[in-house]
């Protein structure tokens, strides 16, 4: 399914994914832009060319479950919380943000939301938040997602001998983009994830589609069983990073960023061809810019406690 | 009764009073109940709470981190507290952080106990004293076990603060009475002071009354007090011990008046030398107390050097009741 996907969106697509997958894309090439101004400060990770994950998986997950975020997180929050002013306001440090601006683009925690700054430790404490549901809240289920770097570190296979010894209703998502920071996948991971999971009597799946309802049918069942006891799920998205690993620092040539390019989702060509994609392309950029005028707006923020 | 018994039995109370709370750790499965049996009879009286793991440290922790995330409380064992190295990122980069760092308090009840100390033989990676690491990171607190305490009270103190929480328990400790009745010996009587978070003061008859005052946490109170006998007996010097139950966060100000009263403070612990938390309390205490001190804060540490397993040399390296009584004796000349 993976050249189909043009299609899928101006035909298939629900508005309310259409409109979520714009909102995290314009959301993210605002941010650059604010970048490009001196408006942001520190770092940020954009997910540019990866939205689709978050959305597709969105409806799979309810209000009990925990998601883990990483240092590439904003797609994730949206897609849990359709909250751009909260993030944004977080990420620029103005009122209203979501941890008053101490935690910024990395470190987000909001009700059963939570992101941490460090590769691989969040899926220790994923595991401790399964243990908890396992046994306090049955049928609920915490969500980490990784990149494909983070398998680098020695936390993940920690957690998974344990989730899976102790069968957690944990499920880890890679977001296998090919690089990490700026080390190709290849020249930084043995073997597979796949493999990896397997290993530890895990279940996995690779996925390559950029189907929304394709990936949701496929996932539907396996987070099902994951709830009901068997144990943690692996799933691996192969996907790919249109933007650069934070601000400015793109190392890749330009034909591997032309072949990311191609794998987008959105298409550009896509706001000509159909008159919805068009309509809600030009709704979604116009409601980021007034997000952003409206945030850029407030006063600084301020810490509680 | 012993500090392992005294330990063992505040943690059962600790899970019979609170059912959310659990103990996880390496080999704390009865009948072995850990390598030193503080954590004897939970599993079989509390199955639920009590979840032996893999040897996996940093795992263990963050997997407690995420129990108190969850709404839960726990108390992780590290089997020997060098390991603990393995667990800095949990504890510092997420457990400490987490209750402040999204922006508003986030309650985090987390204990992470740390059989330390050496003493036994067991050789450089099974002997440390690593409190020194673990001082001055915001939003997590360090304790150090000692005999005068009340075990049951030091978990509840911990638990209520909602932020994770270090316990170090020195090994030799283990084995040794505890303190009842304010009674440390023949010699010498105790209280706590409310003050400066439940300081324990070690004195002979009359607390108002000394010539030097050692601040010392738990696992160097026998030391301490055979220094102070042998400083009476053989040359009539008066010590007041000053037993911290927390080391950090510690704020030597509510104790200044005890300080100053004799002018001569020396700080003993464990720890290797250099970066150690004496020289922390006593950068406190020479910001409060300069010019009113006779002579700078004397540090008694451990030699900088790995501990040796031999039982002559790690002598030669680990901090012995001698070095205390020299140090006071510089004190006071």
């Amino acid at each position: 399914m993976q050249e189909g996907l043009l299609e899928k969106i101006t035909e298939d697509l629900s508005d309310d994914d259409l409109g979520l997958l714009l909102l995290i894309r314009h959301f993210e090439r605002k941010l650059l832009d604010l970048f490009g101004q001196g408006l942001v400060q520190g770092t940020t990770h954009t997910c540019l060319g990866q939205e689709y994950v978050p959305v597709a998986l969105a409806p799979l997950l309810g209000e009990r479950d925990f998601v883990f975020s990483n240092h590439r997180g904003h797609g994730h929050y949206l897609a849990r919380f359709r909250d751009p002013y909260g993030l944004l306001a977080e990420i620029l440090g103005r009122e209203g943000a979501v941890c008053g601006g101490v935690g910024g683009s990395q470190h987000i925690l909001s009700g059963r939301y939570l992101s941490t700054g460090i590769q691989g430790e969040s899926l220790p404490v994923a595991a401790g938040v399964a243990l908890h549901l396992r046994d306090a809240e049955p049928g609920a289920l915490a969500l980490a997602y990784v990149g494909d770097g983070t398998w680098g570190q020695g936390a993940v296979y920690e957690a998974l001998n344990m989730a899976a010894l102790w069968r957690l209703p944990l499920v880890v998502v890679t977001e296998n983009n090919g690089i990490a920071q700026t080390t190709p996948t290849s020249a930084q991971m043995a073997g597979t994830i796949g493999d990896r999971a397997r290993a530890f009597g895990c279940r996995f799946l690779h996925v390559g589609s950029r189907d929304i309802g394709e990936i949701r049918d496929g996932l539907r069942p396996l987070f099902e069983r994951t709830r009901e006891g068997a144990g943690p799920l692996v799933v691996e998205f192969a996907t790919h990073r249109l933007g650069p690993h934070s601000k400015g620092d793109d190392t890749r040539t330009a034909e591997e960023i032309r072949r990311a390019r191609d794998h987008d989702w959105y298409p550009r060509e896509g706001a000509t061809v159909s008159p919805r994609f068009a309509r809600m392309d030009a709704e979604a950029r116009a409601f980021v810019e007034v997000v952003a005028g409206e945030v850029l707006g407030r006063p600084l923020s301020a810490r509680e406690g | 009764m012993r500090v392992a018994e005294s330990l063992n039995r505040a943690l059962h109370e600790v899970l019979a009073d609170d059912s959310s709370v659990r103990v996880l750790g390496e080999d704390l499965l009865d009948p072995y109940g850990g390598a030193f049996k503080i954590t004897k009879g939970l599993s079989s009286r509390f199955p639920g709470q009590v979840l032996a793991t893999p040897i996996s440290e940093n795992g263990i922790v963050g997997v407690a981190g995420g129990l108190a995330l969850a709404g839960g409380k726990a108390i992780v064992e590290i089997m020997f507290s060098d390991f603990v190295t393995l667990a800095f990122d949990q504890i510092v980069n997420f457990a400490s952080k987490s209750v402040s760092m999204y922006g508003r308090p986030l309650r985090l009840p987390l204990i992470v106990r740390c059989p330390s100390g050496g003493g036994r033989g067991y050789g450089p990676t099974h002997s440390q004293s690593l409190q020194k690491h673990f001082i001055g990171v915001p939003g997590l607190a360090v304790y150090e076990v000692s005999p005068f305490d009340d075990h049951r009270e030091l978990f509840g103190e911990m638990l209520a603060r909602g932020e994770p929480c270090l316990l170090f328990e020195d090994k030799i400790l283990y084995t040794r009475q505890i303190f009842e009745d304010g009674i440390a010996d023949d010699l010498f009587r105790y209280d706590v002071l409310p003050q400066a978070g439940q300081v324990t003061r070690v004195y002979l008859e009359d607390p108002e009354q000394a010539d030097c005052v050692i601040i010392a946490p738990g696992g160097m109170a026998h030391r301490a007090l055979a220094a102070m006998r042998t400083l009476l007996l053989e040359r009539e010097i008066t010590c007041l011990l000053l037993v911290p139950r927390r080391l950090y966060p510690f704020d030597v100000a509510p104790l200044s008046p005890l300080l100053e009263r004799t002018g001569a403070v020396a700080v003993a612990e464990e720890s290797t030398a250099g970066g150690t938390w004496g020289a922390e309390v006593a950068q406190q205490v020479h910001s409060r107390l300069w010019g009113r001190l006779r002579r700078p804060v004397s540090l008694v540490h451990s030699a900088a050097s790995v501990i040796p397993a031999a039982a002559h040399l790690e002598r030669d390296v680990l901090v012995q009741d001698t070095a205390i009584v020299r140090a006071v004796q510089e004190l006071l000349p």
